[in-house]
C-alpha cells in the first residue's frame, strides 16, 4: 500500500526501474520469438499476423515502456541526490506520471489478456496501414495506450526540468552540475516538446479510426505523409531522449573508475545541448525515399551529419578521461567501456544512412535494423546496465555480484555483436525489414539469419543471468557503505545507502564540480552543510494518482470498445480526483531533528 | 505605491513567495511550451489540409465573421479581466480578484455558448460534420481542442473562486490564481491565431 501511495522520489524511482525491467523482459521475449521465426527459411514458429504483432510490440515496448522508464528510474532516484534536493519539484505529479505510464503500458498490452489482435502496423504506425488497413482493436490499443503512457512521460519530463532549474542546493551552479543531471535536463526538455507532438499524432490516428476523421484518409483528400512528419518530429528526438541519459551515465561511471575528473566537462555540456538542438532539425532523414526532392534531402542529410561532430567530442572525452587514469574494470565500467566501440559503430552506420543517395539502397533493409540496434542496444542498454551496476548499492544498499556481472557483460557483448553485426551484410545483400519469412536459396541469407538468431539467444542468457544476479543480491543483507566504489565523486555517495527518506539531514553546500570529491580532498567525512539542523518538511503520500490513472485506464478501454458508460465513468473519476486534489491542501508533515538522530544514520 | 514597497517584494508578489509557488509557475510555463507544440501541430495539419474539401463545403461558404468577431471580442476582454484579477491580487483585494475572475468566467461562457451554437449551426445547415472532408476534420479538431481548453478553464477558474472565498489569498492559493491567468492568456493567444489562420484566411482563401 505504501508503494501505491508514495510520493517519495526514491520509491517512485524503484517503481519505474522494476516496471521498466518487467516490460524489458516482455519485449525481450518478443525479440526472441522474432529471431526464432527467422532462424530458418520458410519457418512457421509464428503466423504472419503474429509476426507483425511481435515486431510492433517489440519496438513499442522496448522504446516507450522499457528503456525510457528504466532511465526515468535513475533520473528519479539520482537527480535529487546529485543536486542536493529533498525531493523532486512536484512529488504528487511524479507519482501521477508513473501510474499513468504504467497503466498506459498495460493498456498497450491488453490484447494479451482480451485475446484481441495486438498492434500490428510497426512501431512507427504508418498511415494508412495503421488507420484503414489494420483490422481489430490492435491499433486502438496502440494509439490510446501510448497516449496514456506518453502523458505520464510528459509529466515526468516537466517535473525534472523544474527540479533541476529550481531545486539545486546552494553553490550548485549549472556548470557545477554532474553531467548525468545535465543530460537528464536536456532530455527532459526534448521530452516536453517531442512527446506533445506525438500526443497530437496519436489523437489524429484515434480520430481517424474511431470517429471517421480524414487526416490520413487519402481517398477523401487526407495526407498520409502528414503522419510521417508528425511521427518523426517526435521520433527523432526520441532517439536522443534515449541515448543522452546513457551519455550522462558514462560521464559518471568512467571518471569514477578512472580516478580522474571528466575530461572536457564544459565541452561535454555544450555537446549535449547541441545534440539536443540538432535532434529536432533532422526528422526528415527518416523520409528520404518519400520523394521530398533533392534540396530537402540534402538539407536534412547535412544537418544529420553535423550531429556526428558533438557526438565525436563526447567519444573522445571519455577516451581522454580514461587516458592515464587508474582504471578499475568493474562490471559497471565494463559496460561503460563496451558502450564506446558499439555506439561508435552505430554512429558510423548512422552517417552512412544520412547520405540521402546511399539511403535509397539501405532503406528498409536489415542494414537499418543493424544500425539502430547498435545505437539502442550498444548505446542505451549498455548505459542502463552500467548504471544498474553502478547505482544498485545506492538504491538497494547491496552491491550486485561482480563475477555474474562480468559474465553478463561478455555474453551480452558477444551475443549482441553476433546478432546485429551480420545484419549489416544481410541488409546490403537485400533482405528487407519486417518480412515474416524468406525463401531458401538466397545468397547467404540462411547462414546469416541463423547466426543472428544464435546471438539473440546468447543475449537472452545474459539477461537471465542478470535477473538471477538481482534476485540473489536482493536476498542478501544490506551492507553497502555510503561510498561503496570508494571513488564516488558526486553527492549521492555522501549519504547512506540506501538514503534516508529526507535525503540530506542538512541541505549541503556545494563547493565545486564533483562536490563530494572536493569534500573528500579536504578531508571531510560528509558534505559541508548550508543550513543548521532543523525540522524537515515532507509531503504526504496520496492515493489519488493511482485512482486517477485507473480512471484514465477505464476511459481508454471505453473509447476502444465504444462503451459510453466506461468513458463517462473513467473521465468522471479523473475529474473528481483532480477537483479533490485542488480543494484539499496538503500541509505535509515535519520530521523533527530528534527523530533524525533517533533513526541513527549508519556510518 | 510606496506602501507596496514598504511591504517588500515577497508580499508584493504573493505567488512567488514560496519555492512551491515558484516551482508551480515555472512548471506551468513549461507545460505551456508543450501546449504550444500541440496547437502548432494542429495548425500545421489544418493549413496543409484545408483545401481538401472532398466535395463538401469550404470555409468561405460557411464562416460567419460577425459571430466570430463577437467571440473574439468576448475572449480578448476576458483576457483583460484576468489581468485585472492579478492586479487586484497584488493589491491584496480578495473581492476584486473574485469579481474579475467571475467576469472572466462569464465572458468565457458567452464565448463557449457561441462556439457551440456555431458548431451546431454548421452541422445542421451544411452537414459540415467531422467526417465530411479533411478540412472539416482539421477544423473541428483544432477549434474543438481550443474550445475544450476554454471549457476546462471555466471549470478550473470557477473552482478557484470558491477556494478563494474559503481560504482567502494565501501563498497556496495565489500561485493557483496566477497560473490560471497564465493559462487563460495562452488560450487567448491561440484564439488570435485561430481567428486569423482559420477564419480570416479561410474566408478570403
Amino acid at each position: 500500500m505504501d508503494w501505491i501511495t508514495t510520493v517519495d522520489h526514491k520509491k517512485i524511482g524503484i517503481l519505474y526501474l522494476f516496471a521498466g525491467l518487467l516490460f524489458f523482459a516482455i519485449g525481450g521475449l518478443e525479440a526472441l520469438f522474432i529471431r526464432l521465426q527467422l532462424a530458418y527459411p520458410m519457418n512457421d514458429v509464428v503466423s504472419a499476423q503474429r509476426f507483425n504483432e511481435l515486431i510492433t510490440m517489440h519496438g513499442t515496448t522496448m522504446l516507450f515502456l522499457a528503456a525510457l522508464p528504466i532511465l526515468y528510474g535513475f533520473f528519479n532516484f539520482i537527480i535529487p541526490l546529485q543536486i542536493g534536493a529533498r525531493d523532486v519539484a512536484f512529488p504528487f505529479l511524479n507519482s501521477l506520471g508513473f501510474w499513468t505510464f504504467f497503466f498506459g503500458g498495460v493498456l498497450l498490452n491488453i490484447g494479451f489478456f482480451t485475446g484481441d489482435t495486438l498492434p500490428d502496423s510497426g512501431w512507427t504506425a504508418y498511415a494508412p496501414l495503421a488507420t484503414e488497413y489494420s483490422a481489430g482493436r490492435g491499433m486502438d490499443m496502440y494509439s490510446i495506450g501510448l497516449q496514456m503512457s506518453g502523458i505520464g512521460t510528459l509529466l515526468g519530463g516537466l517535473n525534472f526540468v523544474v527540479t533541476i532549474v529550481n531545486m539545486r542546493a546552494p553553490g550548485m551552479t549549472m556548470m557545477r552540475m554532474p553531467l548525468f543531471c545535465w543530460t537528464a535536463f536536456i532530455t527532459s526538455i526534448l521530452i516536453v516538446f517531442a512527446f506533445s507532438a506525438l500526443a497530437v499524432g496519436l489523437l489524429m490516428i484515434s480520430f481517424d479510426r474511431l470517429f471517421g476523421g480524414n487526416f490520413f484518409n487519402t481517398a477523401a483528400g487526407g495526407n498520409e505523409i502528414l503522419w510521417q512528419h508528425i511521427f518523426w518530429i517526435f521520433g527523432h528526438p526520441e532517439v536522443y531522449i534515449l541515448v543522452l541519459p546513457a551519455f550522462g551515465i558514462l560521464s559518471e561511471v568512467i571518471p569514477t573508475f578512472s580516478r580522474k575528473r571528466l575530461f572536457g566537462y564544459t565541452s561535454m555540456v555544450f555537446a549535449t545541448s547541441i545534440i539536443g538542438f540538432l535532434g529536432f532539425m533532422v526528422w526528415a532523414h527518416h523520409m528520404f525515399t518519400v520523394g521530398m526532392g533533392a534540396v530537402a534531402n540534402t538539407m536534412f542529410a547535412v544537418a544529420t551529419m553535423l550531429i556526428a561532430v558533438p557526438t565525436g567530442i563526447k567519444i573522445f572525452n571519455w577516451i581522454f578521461t580514461m587516458w592515464k587514469g587508474q582504471i578499475r574494470f568493474t562490471a559497471a565500467n565494463l559496460f561503460a567501456i563496451g558502450f564506446i566501440p558499439s555506439f561508435t559503430i552505430g554512429g558510423v552506420t548512422g552517417v552512412m544512412l544520412a547520405m540521402a543517395a546511399s539511403d535509397y539502397v539501405f532503406h528498409d533493409t536489415y542494414f537499418v535494423v543493424a544500425h539502430f540496434h547498435y545505437v539502442i542496444v550498444g548505446g542505451t542498454v549498455h548505459g542502463i546496465f552500467a548504471a544498474l551496476f553502478y547505482w544498485f548499492p545506492k538504491m538497494f544498499g547491496r552491491t550486485l555480484n561482480e563475477t555474474l556481472g562480468k559474465i553478463t557483460f561478455w555474453l551480452l557483448l558477444i551475443g549482441f555483436n553476433l546478432t546485429f553485426f551480420i545484419q549489416h551484410w544481410l541488409g546490403v545483400v537485400g533482405m528487407p525489414r519486417r518480412v515474416y519469412t524468406y525463401l531458401d536459396g538466397q545468397p547467404g541469407w540462411n547462414e546469416m539469419n541463423l547466426v543472428s538468431t544464435i546471438g539473440a539467444l546468447l543475449m537472452g542468457v545474459a539477461v537471465v543471468i542478470l535477473v538471477i544476479n538481482i534476485v540473489i543480491t536482493l536476498m542478501k543483507p544490506k551492507n553497502a557503505t555510503n561510498d561503496p566504489w570508494e571513488d564516488g565523486r558526486t553527492m549521492e555517495w555522501a549519504i547512506s545507502s540506501p538514503p534516508p527518506e529526507y535525503n540530506f539531514k542538512q541541505t549541503p553546500l556545494v563547493r565545486g564540480l564533483d562536490a563530494w570529491w572536493v569534500e573528500k580532498r579536504a578531508g571531510n567525512k560528509e558534505m559541508t552543510p548550508a543550513e543548521p539542523v532543523g525540522p524537515i518538511h515532507m509531503p504526504n503520500g496520496s492515493i489519488l494518482p493511482f485512482i486517477m490513472s485507473i480512471g484514465l485506464f477505464i476511459a481508454g478501454i471505453g473509447f476502444m470498445y465504444d462503451t459510453l458508460l466506461m468513458i463517462v465513468g473513467g473521465l468522471g473519476i479523473l475529474v473528481i480526483c483532480m477537483i479533490l486534489r485542488s480543494l484539499i491542501d496538503d500541509p505535509g508533515y515535519h520530521i523533527e531533528p530528534e527523530e533524525i538522530e533517533g533513526k541513527g544514520v549508519k556510518a | 505605491m510606496s506602501h507596496a514597497h514598504a511591504e517588500g517584494h515577497t508580499i508584493d508578489h504573493l505567488e512567488k513567495a514560496t519555492l512551491e509557488g515558484k516551482n508551480k509557475i515555472l512548471g506551468f510555463w513549461i507545460f505551456l511550451g508543450a501546449e504550444m507544440v500541440i496547437f502548432g501541430t494542429l495548425f500545421a495539419a489544418h493549413i496543409g489540409l484545408r483545401g481538401e474539401l472532398n466535395g463538401g463545403v469550404s470555409g468561405s461558404e460557411i464562416f460567419s465573421l460577425p459571430i466570430v468577431a463577437i467571440m473574439t471580442a468576448l475572449l480578448l476582454t476576458s483576457s483583460m479581466t484576468s489581468v485585472l484579477a492579478i492586479q487586484a491580487m497584488h493589491r491584496h483585494e480578495l473581492k476584486g480578484v473574485a469579481l474579475w475572475l467571475g467576469i472572466t468566467v462569464l465572458l468565457a461562457l458567452g464565448f463557449l455558448g457561441l462556439e457551440i451554437y456555431e458548431f451546431v449551426h454548421y452541422v445542421h445547415e451544411y452537414h459540415f460534420n467531422i467526417q465530411q472532408s479533411p478540412f472539416s476534420t482539421t477544423f473541428y479538431v483544432l477549434v474543438g481542442c481550443h474550445g475544450t481548453h476554454v471549457a476546462i478553464g471555466i471549470v478550473w477558474i470557477s473552482l478557484l473562486i470558491g477556494q478563494l472565498f474559503k481560504k482567502g489569498l494565501t501563498v497556496v492559493t495565489a500561485p493557483k490564481v496566477y497560473v490560471a491567468s497564465l493559462y487563460w492568456h495562452f488560450i487567448d493567444v491561440v484564439w488570435v491565431f485561430i481567428f486569423t489562420v482559420v477564419y480570416l484566411m479561410g474566408k478570403v482563401g
